[in-house]
């Protein structure tokens, strides 16, 4: 579609150059760790060897005797406040500093604080700590057999290590489906435990304000405000109330889930400067954030997908074990706890399907938060498109076709899945046709049926992904009890230029960019005029952050509608102006003129003056509004992935050839970072795809703890992505929009695993879990005789 | 220990601790915060520098061990108002998006463009390598790279 603006106004659909390059180029960006107040202290963590401990004795001695080292903060000294455990997002309980027992390798122990980086760290290096090692629990199955240890002594009638139990759907219309069922298919699918990584890890500078009782915190936070309030009710009783509060999120370098949560350093920080009046600044490092900082996934999953003989796919059962950690850490909305993993049935009209999740507590760090994923949707989807290739295999059918026979039709919707959720628009069909034509399906089919009888391993997968994003409707969506409502106040000025704030918290997305495309597109004001600001809490209205590819379905709703608050205003001062009827007068972007009248013309720039200089009598002067918004239901962004791999049989290391995606995000405000968020995402698929892992050892040794064994894309691993768009807007947003941040990170995991199994189908293999890495198929075709 | 260096064209000295590492000393002791530190192992590369026109990793170098040696840093590249190509390309190109491994990416960029002017793909892949981006998936680096490839080819 053509843009309604032009290039000059830059609004929706313009590839306009981003407002923040411009700093970031010149290394002139405000990271956390940029900031430095006078006087300022550092902290730094001493963190725990064992998974598990007593913790007999801390001695502070040799660390406070080394010069600019001031103290040795101990959970003790944490509990004469009541701040040595602090709840979770999920209303679980976490221990900021211990007192009598530690819970995972890496667990923080007790924080030195000092006057410089490095005497801190010669601190953390001097702390004696005298530990009792306990039992470990590693494997989330093992911690729900009777007699195993139970890990939360600290809850009085905790008897074992189950969490909670969550399921939802039909069981029994579900398990008749299966019963009547002419074909089944069943699978283990486990995904594994990985790690955001954002290249900025976490960390803040902490500054309490004695004589003004303020307390200032600049943090790598995606959700300033939220934290602010959560800060007010956990620190309440030591005097920190929330006008008292002010958190700064400033130039924050990745987030993708992992700063959503709030971490112990922060609060001993926090602890830290309120008690001595001084900043201090905590900044981890980053085997701190791959050890101790939220992970996510670890889900065990168990699928069923039941068909009839024609390949009508009829049903869907689940069973997930949830590896937790040593509390739920995870960020759901509340009555969420295994987040929308109910959106299982995916891009197919199932009529059936019933989800069952148990969480499990184990010697290992917290999390379940997202890896730039809505909530547990990653691995919803990779369920799903994972089933639906063994169905589509089993049954000797073509992948694409078997999709197609199954897909929702876009006259179903509104489409009301069997889980609940009701899909809100979609043509499943139109992306996946777009990516066969775009990469020549048939054609490459035909080249692997000529390969595989020469031996050669090449394989086709396909993911035709539904996302679930922009959490959501307050009936339902809560976090702590906060509606998930998003916010945009805008002010303009006498001379027709504009100030827009948010309570989101962009994270490299692009939002001073795209936010002032949307005001731009709805006003009529050029995008350059139009200053966004976000992450200051004591100057943005309120609203809960930027996670789950929220920011464009919230708060880009809520910058429409202020804007057409705005607009309102802006029609009556026209009208005063023009001597018109405000019904008569006609509005494009821009201006109002006079219904058959075109000539009268009132731009919004010099309806702005007006609102300062001329406003009418009885009408309150300025021009501004503000607007927090609450989405009448989620968006359900999709796409169609096709991805063709080669596997080396001497080395079973696995080459993506070519990976054409195709995304549907709805109405598109700024084409060239919708691309950009589309390779971004693709990467981070690939990530956990073929690379990484973090894992245990039987004593809870982590591995995958630094990039040394932790491995992310480079630019070598990476192929060159080829990326296209449907567009079906979302009929409830004002904008037609629906988030794309993170539906390619969602969606390709499971194109290149079922490209690895369709190349394998043959041999026999039914499934491989990711990552794929080439030890693990270099043994799988060992094992097949295929190698030697 | 006394540290004379130049960072872009500046003469600075220090008496600095003999293990303060070199990224410290060009953020925390001369304030150029564009050079970031994004992990301790030398893996990721968003605290890369050039050492007397080479590309190094600014984290596993002591201060010392820069003594009397020119640093360049993303705060040198823009010159008399005029941005570097590379910079140029990386905005034109979408090459970036939160920021923080693109003066890393831009050092390293700098340093391969001398040496090889006329890169291939697979050449501007190989050369990054060794800086970890999280956010763009490479592609939009490699054009920005190839852009001002070009531009400087052109003469620019």
């Amino acid at each position: 579609m053509a843009p309604r603006t032009s290039p000059e106004v830059g609004g929706m659909g313009h590839s306009v150059k981003r407002k923040e390059d411009p700093r970031f180029i010149r290394g002139k960006g405000t990271y956390v760790d940029d900031v430095v107040l006078p006087g300022m202290l550092y902290l730094d963590i001493v963190r725990s060897p064992f998974a598990h401990a007593k913790i007999k004795k801390i001695d502070p001695a040799s660390a406070t005797a080394i010069p600019g080292v001031l103290a040795v903060i101990t959970g003790k000294d944490l509990e004469k406040y009541n701040l040595h455990w602090m709840p979770t997002l999920m209303s679980d309980t976490q221990m900021v500093l211990p007192v009598e027992k530690v819970m995972y390798q890496a667990q923080e122990v007790a924080a030195v604080l000092a006057t410089s980086r490095y005497a801190a760290a010669d601190g953390v290096a001097a702390v004696e700590v005298e530990y009792e090692p306990l039992p470990v629990v590693v494997d989330p199955k093992k911690a729900l057999e009777p007699g195993a240890p139970v890990l939360r002594t600290d809850k009085k009638d905790k008897k074992d290590n189950h969490i909670w139990h969550w399921e939802w759907g039909d069981k029994a219309k579900t398990d008749r489906a299966f019963a009547e069922a002419d074909v089944t298919v069943k699978e283990d699918i486990y995904i594994p435990r990985i790690h955001v990584a954002s290249i900025e890890t976490c960390g803040c500078v902490a500054h309490f304000d004695k004589v003004n009782d303020k307390l200032t915190v600049w943090m790598t936070t995606q959700a300033p405000h939220a934290i602010r309030t959560v800060f007010a009710l956990v620190a309440g009783h030591v005097g920190l109330a929330e006008h008292k509060i002010r958190i700064i999120s400033p130039d924050i370098g990745g987030g993708f889930g992992g700063k959503v949560p709030v971490y112990p350093g922060y609060v001993i920080a926090v602890a830290a400067s309120v008690l001595t009046g001084k900043p201090v600044k905590w900044i981890e490092d980053r085997m701190e954030n791959l050890q101790a900082d939220s992970f996510a996934r670890d889900y065990h999953i168990t699928a069923e997908l039941a068909a009839r003989k024609d390949g009508t796919l009829t049903a869907l059962r689940i069973k997930t074990l949830a590896d937790h950690g040593y509390t739920d850490a995870a960020a759901n909305p509340s009555k969420f706890p295994a987040g929308l993993f109910h959106v299982c049935t995916g891009s197919y009209d199932l009529k059936a399907a019933h989800v069952e999740v148990d969480g499990a507590y184990t010697n290992k760090p917290p999390g379940g938060i997202a890896y730039r994923c809505s909530f547990r949707v990653t691995e919803a989807v990779h369920t799903i498109e994972r089933m639906v290739d063994i169905m589509a295999h089993q049954l000797g059918t073509d992948p694409a076709e078997f999709r197609m026979k199954n897909f929702v039709k876009p006259e179903q919707f509104p489409y009301k899945s069997a889980l609940g959720w009701e899909y809100d628009s979609g043509n499943y069909a139109g992306a996946l046709q777009k990516a066969m034509e775009r990469i020549g399906y048939a054609e490459l089919r035909r080249e692997q049926a000529e390969k595989r009888k020469r031996g050669q391993l090449m394989g086709i997968g396909i993911s035709s992904f539904t996302e679930i994003v922009g959490a959501g409707p307050s009936k339902h969506f809560d976090i702590l009890g906060l509606k998930m409502f998003d916010s945009c106040e805008i002010r303009i000025h006498p001379t027709g230029k504009a100030i827009a704030r948010f309570g989101t918290k962009s994270q490299g997305q692009g939002h001073e960019t795209t936010y002032a495309q949307i005001l731009a597109e709805e006003l009529g004001i050029p995008a350059k005029d139009i200053q966004v600001e976000e992450g200051d809490t004591d100057t943005a209205p309120y609203g809960l952050g930027t996670y789950a590819s929220r920011s464009t379905p919230v708060a880009g709703a809520a910058a429409a509608i202020a804007s057409r608050k705005v607009l309102d205003k802006a029609r009556k001062i026209a009208a005063y102006l023009l001597e018109a009827a405000p019904e008569d007068l006609v509005y494009e972007p821009g201006k109002f003129s006079v219904k058959g009248a075109p000539n009268r013309v009132k731009t919004i720039q010099e309806i702005a003056f007006a609102a300062y200089t001329n406003h009418p009598q009885g009408m309150e002067a300025g021009l501004e509004a503000v607007s927090y918004y609450d989405p009448p239901n989620l968006t359900y962004p999709f796409g169609s992935y096709i991805c063709v791999v080669d596997i080396d049989t001497g080395t079973g290391d696995v080459k993506v050839r070519r990976f054409v995606a195709i995304d549907d995000c709805g109405n598109i405000i700024n084409p060239m970072i919708v691309e950009g968020q589309v390779h971004g995402g693709l990467t981070m698929g690939l990530a956990p795809a073929l690379l990484e892992e973090i894992s245990y050892d039987e004593y809870g040794n982590v591995q995958g703890g630094s990039f040394i064994d932790y491995l992310l894309p480079t630019a070598v691993e990476t192929p060159k992505w080829e990326t296209g768009n449907t567009v079906t807007p979302s009929p409830h947003h004002p904008l037609g929009a629906k988030g794309v941040g993170e539906s390619a990170t969602v969606g390709a995991p499971a194109a290149i695993a079922n490209a690895v199994v369709d190349a394998l189908w043959h041999l026999g293999v039914r499934h491989v879990d990711i990552p794929i890495t080439p030890p693990k198929i270099w043994k799988l075709l060992r094992a097949k005789g295929i190698t030697d | 220990m006394l540290v004379k260096v130049a960072i872009n064209g500046e003469k600075h000295e220090a008496d600095v601790e003999p293990r303060l590492l070199l990224v410290h000393f060009i953020r925390e002791t001369l304030r150029l915060t564009g050079t970031h530190i994004g992990c301790d192992t030398t893996h990721c590369g968003a605290c890369t520098v050039l050492l007397d026109g080479r590309p190094i990793k600014s984290c596993t170098m002591f201060a010392v061990q820069a003594h009397g040696r020119e640093i360049s840093t993303v705060e040198g590249l823009e010159q008399d108002g005029k941005l570097h190509p590379l910079q140029e390309g990386f905005m034109a190109e979408h090459g970036l998006q939160c920021g923080y491994c693109t003066p890393g990416m831009l050092m390293t960029s700098v340093a391969f463009l001398k040496k090889n002017p006329k890169p291939t793909e697979d050449e501007i892949r190989s050369a990054i390598s060794g800086n970890l981006c999280r956010c763009t998936g490479y592609v939009n680096i490699v054009k920005a790279i190839q852009h001002a490839a070009a531009t400087m080819q052109g003469g620019a």
